[in-house]
């Protein structure tokens, strides 16, 4: 019995380090089987630099991509926030009117199946060529999966607790704090989890339709003189970024919302 | 008088049919009285607990709180539904609260209150945790405890225990009578659980298959403090063949 226990425990032990190690593992030879592939094809740089190429590329211009990275943080980061905030007055608004839901979610719907592509020269000729534009795009990606995720939460919630708090004499707005927003937590965050990763695509567009600044509109800038290695490198910063911003809000939500964790291991 | 039901009559339309679910319920329940409503399932006990709480209204027919006919009785009936439904964001004692704090009572005073009563509620120690560390038992406890500390005296219990062991079942039954006649409230439980209905209740009332009315009452003169070994004497015994009679007197 012992003997099996003691065993039982190394193993998962090794299953758990064997878990955390496949993402570094995957990714590096990933990246071996590109560098021996383009040192063995002989791939000139400016058509597909090797993971070296890019990293010493990295290395001999780190201060102007750090500035250009600064600048697409920014919008990020603005962007989002303001997402953030129309999402939730949004989603609040909709939920206690069903008259004021039913007027805007077809606008919010329709919002989305614009090409944002189109949109971002037009607000350009709008509101001009500086960070504005850049945090519009950003916030109109992002503000939907916020909002749509946050409305599902402030619904989902259990009848009978909703049926109990009636019955303790509660009002709406007895209702709206201690039941339905904290409800709603969870899928805020899941809609923060998306929202993240979408706007760092979206300030690359808002840079790329015009900027003069951050690493979307470096990548336009490297493009056509074939630096090609510097478009990598700007692509794999902003991998990073959107992968630590991911990260970020995972570690928030640990610590807004602690029950949802506990919950999950109970079911 | 504590709660008088008159003449109680409620339908829903399930697709375009009338499903007749009470049909002429007729109930008097008194001040500081343990009553059991008990019925084949389907039969509508919970409408009807729905309907005195005014989660509901009815077709038809009077319910009158205290002698008198109250248009909304949301917020007059305390409430305890099967599911403890304990908020994984409020610690132990929060959620015990709840009730008191919604129907604003000074946060000091019922914090104090609601020290005083965590140890005869079996949960001394446990007041700062979260539920999920809680047993079913006791989570079960806590949410009797958020609705017997609110000042509503009519409380309806929804079938509190089905969803536990049958043995934790039985301690919480002696637990809840011990609690119910040192608290003074009037208590409505519904139940299926004939055992249960006999152990607690000083009135049974036996509701017929759907659409539900009230087919027998009986008195359960049986001595208090009940204890669970009860449910082996003669008395005991009589009584619940009379219900199971009652129950089952529908079925060939």
């Amino acid at each position: 019995m012992k003997p099996e226990a003691g065993f039982g425990v190394a193993s998962r032990d090794i299953g758990r380090l064997v878990l955390y190690l496949i993402p570094p593992g995957i990714i590096t030879s990933v990246f071996v089987i590109w560098e021996l592939s383009v040192s063995l094809f002989d791939v000139p740089v400016w058509l597909l630099p090797a993971p070296s190429d890019i990293l010493v590329e990295g290395k001999e211009n780190y201060s102007l991509l750090w500035h250009h990275t600064l600048v697409t943080l920014k919008e990020v980061v603005f962007g989002f926030l303001v997402a953030l905030g129309v999402g939730l007055v949004l989603a609040f608004c909709m939920v206690f009117s069903r008259a004021f839901e039913r007027a805007v979610y077809p606008f919010i719907v329709a919002s989305q199946t614009i090409p944002i592509i189109a949109i971002a020269p037009l607000l350009l000729i709008w509101v001009g060529y500086g960070i504005t534009p850049k945090i519009i795009v950003v916030a109109l990606i992002s503000f939907f999966p916020i909002v749509v995720n946050t409305m599902d939460g402030f619904k989902a919630v259990d009848s009978d607790a909703m049926n109990m708090m009636r019955t303790f004499g509660a009002s709406r707005w007895q209702i709206f704090p201690k039941l339905q927003l904290p409800n709603s937590l969870p899928y805020l965050f899941t809609g923060m989890k998306i929202a993240i990763v979408v706007s760092v695509i979206g300030a690359v567009i808002g840079e790329w339709v015009g900027a003069s600044e951050g690493l979307g509109y470096l990548m336009t800038r490297s493009i056509p003189q074939f630096q090609t290695d510097r478009v990598f490198a700007a692509m794999f910063i902003l991998s990073f970024l959107g992968i630590i911003l991911f990260m970020l809000v995972i570690a928030l939500r640990r610590v807004i919302v602690p029950w949802y964790q506990s919950e999950e291991y109970k079911s | 008088m504590k709660l008088q039901v008159r003449n109680l009559e409620k339908c829903f339309t399930d697709k375009g049919t009338y499903v007749n679910v009470l049909a002429d319920i007729n109930l008097d329940v008194y001040d500081g009285e343990f009553v059991s409503v008990i019925g084949p399932s389907g039969c509508g006990k919970t409408t009807l607990l729905n309907c005195i709480s005014g989660l509901e209204e009815p077709d038809s027919g009077l319910i009158n709180i205290e002698g008198e006919e109250s248009q909304s009785r949301l917020g007059r009936v305390g409430y305890m539904p099967q599911k403890d439904l304990l908020f994984p964001w409020r610690t132990v004692l929060e959620n015990a609260l709840l009730g008191m704090e919604i129907r604003g009572h000074s946060r000091i005073e019922s914090r104090k209150r609601a020290g005083e009563l965590m140890e005869r509620f079996g949960l001394d120690g446990f007041e700062y945790k979260t539920p999920s560390v809680l047993s079913g038992g006791m989570r079960q406890r806590v949410a009797f405890m958020r609705t017997l500390m609110t000042d509503q005296e009519l409380i309806v219990l929804d079938e509190p225990f089905g969803a536990l062991d049958a043995f934790t079942r039985h301690q919480m039954q002696e637990w809840l009578v011990d609690i119910w006649s040192s608290m003074g409230k009037t208590i409505i439980l519904i139940t299926h659980d004939v055992d249960e209905a006999l152990l607690l209740s000083d009135r049974v009332i036996v509701l017929t298959a759907r659409p539900a009315s009230v087919k027998l009452v009986v008195n359960v003169g049986l001595p208090r403090p009940r204890r669970y070994r009860m449910v082996t004497d003669t008395a005991f015994i009589a009584l619940k063949e009379q219900l199971i009679r009652a129950l089952w007197s529908d079925e060939v």
